[in-house]
């Protein structure tokens, strides 16, 4: 059963249509992921579903309610992390646990909650002296707080690091487990196809692809991505000459080549016949990059 | 206990945690009152002031200066922090609106110049005979009519400012206008004609006054009332115009 529906989705800002015509559905219990590079439109997108901006076309459903009109029905349903959101300074973390369970009816038990996002020892600690990761993790227990049927979390593992992020996500999944659908916000590849069980992927304020993670990068296959490093320089046009190769890139001292078919043959043996020796040669399988590459023409950072 | 009962508990405890902000708004006007009835002379009858003392004078100034305090320094510098950061967003994902912060503020910076209302009227009673409101049904109008208009202006600034750091200059930048129309560096009794009139137009001049009154038994003056009752109206009104959750 379908509890988010988007269709048509547009939202402008003056001349600029940061969302244009998304539209996708998100099944209960599911992590779904919405990936795509900054600016692609995505925080707009949550932000319409979680009626904090009103789309300028389209309609939108929450486990049946419309963001804009049912808004106080929606609060109760619908948790949220917000992107650059902070709390007083000098608020504490038990404090602000007992504040946002206030607002709300129903609300879970937050000490069972903060023992989950191990948080238990910090109660007594203020806002500003936590580290980004606990910070994190107290926003994910206050979007939590109120037992929403609908989690909403926009670029939870920005600025983390790579442990902490890890632990997050296990965080993630396990709330997934309570039986919460999860609407994920991300710019990570990494972290979309590690987590999400299907994926919108958005560009330019429209949906590109909207698949399982294994699927998008099913679409791609006969891509590989040969890196290594030339012993001596040489120059790209010999490589893009190669009917197999469709990019070269310079990634410090390595050269990244992006191609087709039997592309590491063709690549070694034009090196060979310019003495050139490929050093540290990696061939790397197809990731959610290349499928990103493949369905907007232009790579992920740009 | 109820989101507005919790999130004004909760503004109160975080207005504890910051001592600079609990120092002047708190304890300085109580101990400018006790430097000022240090003054010997201050404690005596002036001819020029109609036998009374400059003591008395100062009582209502710094009721006022504490309502002051509060509304263009904590209260803008405090919510235009919580829009800078997020914070407000933040509530408008919960069931409570926003609007029931701005309440919570609100309320404690009222329970607070309350409080330090009822301090400096103790210690002028007790320390220096300084004769208490003879109307207290006026007296409280004419003290909740200036925290009105004087909470509207707090709010205009939190409205105007584009973040916290500029709500509290702003805020200081009025702070000082507004307290000598209020008669901090010169009570209204020895101002001339011009300063008197321009004073009467002030919400904290005509505070003041109103305090002045209801402390020698009358009711606040109508030309006051309309002008507290026009700042608060004038000056939520923009503030309500202007006003942005983030």
């Amino acid at each position: 059963m379908a509890i988010i529906e988007v269709t048509d989705l547009v939202k402008r800002y003056g001349d600029h249509t940061a969302v244009d015509g998304v539209g996708f559905t998100v099944e209960q219990g599911e992590i779904f992921g919405i990936l795509g590079p900054n600016g692609a439109g995505k925080t707009t997108t949550v932000e319409c579903i979680e009626g904090l901006r009103s789309p300028d076309g389209g309609t939108i459903r929450v486990g049946g309610l419309d963001p804009r009109r049912d808004e106080a029905a929606l609060r109760r349903l619908l948790g949220a992390q917000l992107q650059e959101s902070e709390l007083p300074d000098k608020l504490e973390v038990g404090e602000a646990m007992e504040l946002f369970s206030s607002f709300y009816g129903n609300p879970t038990d937050w000490r069972e909650l903060i023992e989950a996002l191990r948080l238990t020892d910090k109660l007594g600690t203020q806002f500003r002296k936590l580290s980004g990761g606990q910070k994190q993790r107290l926003s994910i227990a206050l979007a939590l707080v109120g037992d929403p049927k609908v989690a909403v979390l926009d670029e939870l593992t920005t600025g983390l690091d790579p442990q902490t992020r890890r632990d997050t996500w296990e965080l993630i999944e396990g709330i997934r487990a309570r039986g919460v659908t999860i609407l994920l916000v991300t710019h990570f590849m990494e972290e979309a196809e590690r987590l999400c069980d299907r994926l919108a992927l958005i560009d330019a304020g429209r949906v590109v692809a909207l698949d399982t993670p294994a699927g998008l990068v099913a679409r791609v296959d006969d891509r590989q991505r040969i890196r290594f490093r030339p012993s001596a320089p040489i120059d790209h046009a010999v490589l893009t000459a190669l009917p197999e190769v469709t990019a070269v890139e310079r990634a410090g001292g390595q050269l990244v080549v992006t191609g087709r078919g039997n592309v590491l043959l063709a690549v070694t043996t034009a090196l060979a016949r310019h003495q050139v020796v490929a050093g540290d040669l990696r061939v790397e399988q197809t990731s959610l990059d290349d499928a990103f590459v493949a369905l907007t023409g232009r790579p992920f950072d740009a | 206990m109820s989101a507005l009962t919790r999130l004004t508990a909760t503004e109160a405890k975080l207005f504890f945690r910051e001592p600079m902000s609990v120092f002047f708004t708190l304890a300085f006007p109580p101990l400018l009152l006790v430097i000022l009835g240090a003054i010997p002379a201050f404690r005596e009858p002036d001819e020029t002031l109609g036998g009374a003392r400059v003591i008395d004078l100062y009582a209502p100034v710094v009721i006022a200066m504490a309502i002051t305090m509060f509304a263009v320094s904590s209260l803008p510098q405090g919510f235009a922090t919580y829009r800078e950061k997020g914070v407000l967003r933040r509530m408008r994902t919960t069931p409570v609106k926003p609007a029931v912060m701005l309440g919570a503020q609100l309320l404690m910076s009222t329970l607070m110049s309350i409080a330090v209302m009822v301090v400096v009227l103790a210690i002028a009673r007790l320390a220096f005979n300084v004769s208490l409101p003879r109307q207290v049904p006026a007296y409280l109008l004419g003290y909740l009519l200036c925290a009105l208009a004087m909470f509207a202006v707090g709010l205009f600034v939190a409205s105007v400012a584009s973040n916290g750091k500029s709500a509290g200059a702003i805020g200081s930048l009025l702070f000082f206008p507004f307290l000598f129309f209020g008669g901090l560096w010169a009570p209204r009794e020895t101002m001339n004609d011009v300063l008197r009139t321009i004073s009467d137009f002030t919400p904290l001049g005509a505070g003041v006054q109103s305090l002045s009154d209801a402390t020698a038994g009358h009711w606040p003056q109508p030309l006051h009332v309309v002008v507290m009752l026009g700042w608060a109206v004038v000056a939520g009104g923009s503030a309500a115009r202007y006003f942005r959750w983030e």
